[in-house]
């Protein structure tokens, strides 16, 4: 019987071994060694967060960079999407005599989908492609070398901080996001298309709940931790040379928006049922 | 005390170190000699576990680091120092918070102490009062320096040199060549130099080492090296061209 067991162990492996070289080599194989990858450095990370190795000054110099300086880039592009949204919304409602839940549709939108979303996008274009190119540039002029020579760690001393950071960061601009681009429908939506104020705002503050705020900055954490790992793993991975880093950070921007996008998808359906599950 | 045994190492499918084996005691000074591109560099990342061999081992001090992750090579590299060929300077920083790192990560110090230190260890690589000076702002000779001075302020027991005077001129390579003598009999340390540069090895290592072929073809004092009459340590020490790669 034992023996039986061992035999069928040993058939497996080498059935997982057949199927590793058969996907050596391939693009399947080479995203799936990536994924594994990303994995372990987000295993590394967060072990080493929960030590507290990384330094305090660096946390707060990276909330700096990825907070403050991506303000302008999640003012407009909050303001414009709130705007936008409330307008092509009042031209639809308007045709049933629906002007009224207009801000509602916007609420709703930019607090669990569009305030999420679309910052997390911005600040990985922005964000996303510094880190990438940061961390490659010191990759290839071996100055991560030079930290592993000096006893330090380069996920304690460059992962860490920036993921943590980002984490702090991405939900603080989530919620600047949601309350400008609010903020901006209610102007279009009163000031420019003449929708009766009262009602209108009594409209949104029924159809929204904290639920879907609850949402968006649950969402916003993950996109924080999405941006700063691909970064990071971009870099830290990055080719030889000026090209190198080049295509490290084009990756880097490319593949958290991607993952952003599908992730959306996925925690909007568990996070709307575990809402309704909590009763929230 | 450094032991190397049988290391092999392949980048794909080019073989660059073939069964290196070696000896290294505490406090000797070795310059390791080769043509470029011959694997000295490589052999020097896998004494300090920067790079991991194909089969071998390498001990520091009896412990086989080959075995070892990362985060335990961690405690093993605090007892060295390595200056690199580029001098890998951490271009966001100014020089004094350079040199200072090692001190910042490992040491409780205060800022005064450290800035003690750092200014100390400045004034012993000739470059006093450079402290907030930027990376981008030094030459070649001073990036260098500065590397070394980050290398040697916590003051490790081994201190590696990757190519120290590579691109420098022939009076900022003797400077550096006598500055890696001072470091050595001021601090005590074991000193592996990798060079090309047969002047600095002759006048650095206590003993040198030939890389050839993915193998250590020689090994003995500079005086058994330079005076050699073997035509492959002659056609290096001399630094004449094989006919067949003369360019006519």
């Amino acid at each position: 019987m034992r023996l039986n067991s061992r035999a069928g162990k040993t058939q497996a492996c080498l059935l997982n071994l057949e199927a590793m070289n058969f996907l050596a080599g391939t693009w399947l194989g080479e995203w799936l060694a990536g994924l594994g990858r990303i994995t372990l450095l987000a295993r590394e990370a967060i072990a080493s967060a929960l030590t507290f190795k990384f330094s305090r000054r660096d946390v707060l110099y990276q909330i700096y960079f990825i907070g403050i300086k991506s303000q302008s880039v999640v003012l407009v592009t909050g303001a414009f999407t709130g705007m936008v949204l409330a307008a092509q919304t009042y031209f639809q409602f308007h045709k049933v005599k629906m002007d009224t839940a207009t801000l509602a549709v916007v609420s709703v939108s930019m607090c669990s989908e569009l305030g999420p979303v679309l910052t997390a996008l911005m600040v990985a274009g922005r964000v996303g492609a510094a880190i990438a190119a940061e961390i490659g540039t010191m990759r290839v002029t071996e100055q991560i070398d030079a930290l592993r020579t000096l006893a330090t760690h380069p996920v304690d001393y460059l992962v860490v901080p920036r993921l943590i950071a980002s984490n702090i960061a991405l939900p603080l601009l989530t919620i600047e996001s949601m309350c400008v681009g609010i903020a901006a429908s209610y102007f279009v939506g009163v000031y420019l298309l003449g929708i009766e104020p009262t009602y209108a705002w009594w409209n949104m503050l029924k159809y929204s709940h904290d639920s879907d705020v609850l949402i968006g900055l649950v969402k916003s954490v993950f996109y924080g931790g999405i941006i700063a790992l691909i970064g990071c793993y971009k870099g830290l991975s990055c080719g030889v040379g000026a090209q190198g880093v080049g295509r490290a950070t084009t990756e880097a921007v490319v593949y958290s928006s991607i993952t952003i996008l599908i992730c959306n998808f996925f925690l909007t359906m568990v996070l709307e049922q575990l809402c309704v599950i909590l009763g929230i | 005390m450094i032991e190397v045994r049988h290391l092999k190492k392949s980048f794909g499918a080019q073989l660059i170190l073939d069964d290196i084996s070696f000896r290294i005691e505490n406090s000797e000074s070795v310059a390791i000699i080769g043509r470029s591109g011959g694997g000295k560099s490589v052999l020097l990342k896998h004494i300090i576990g920067l790079l991991q061999p194909d089969a071998g081992d390498v001990l520091v001090d009896d412990e086989n680091i080959v075995a070892m992750n990362e985060r335990q090579l961690l405690r093993v590299r605090r007892k060295f120092g390595m200056v690199f060929q580029g001098a890998a300077l951490f271009d966001s920083m100014t020089v004094a918070e350079n040199v200072a790192f090692g001190l910042r990560r490992h040491e409780h110090l205060t800022e005064a102490e450290i800035a003690k230190r750092v200014a100390a260890t400045l004034d012993m690589v000739d470059l006093p009062g450079t402290e907030n000076k930027n990376p981008a702002e030094l030459s070649g000779g001073m990036r260098k320096r500065v590397g070394l001075a980050r290398a040697i302020i916590y003051e490790p027991q081994i201190v590696l040199y990757d190519e120290p005077t590579t691109g420098l001129d022939p009076i900022v390579s003797d400077s550096i060549d006598k500055l890696i003598i001072r470091v050595r009999d001021h601090l005590n340390v074991t000193s592996i130099v990798v060079t090309h540069d047969m002047r600095s090895a002759r006048r650095v290592g206590n003993r040198v080492m030939l890389l050839h072929e993915k193998k250590i073809y020689a090994n003995g004092t500079p005086e058994e090296i330079f005076t050699s009459h073997d035509a492959v340590v002659r056609q290096f020490v001399d630094g004449v061209a094989d006919a067949k790669e003369t360019i006519i």
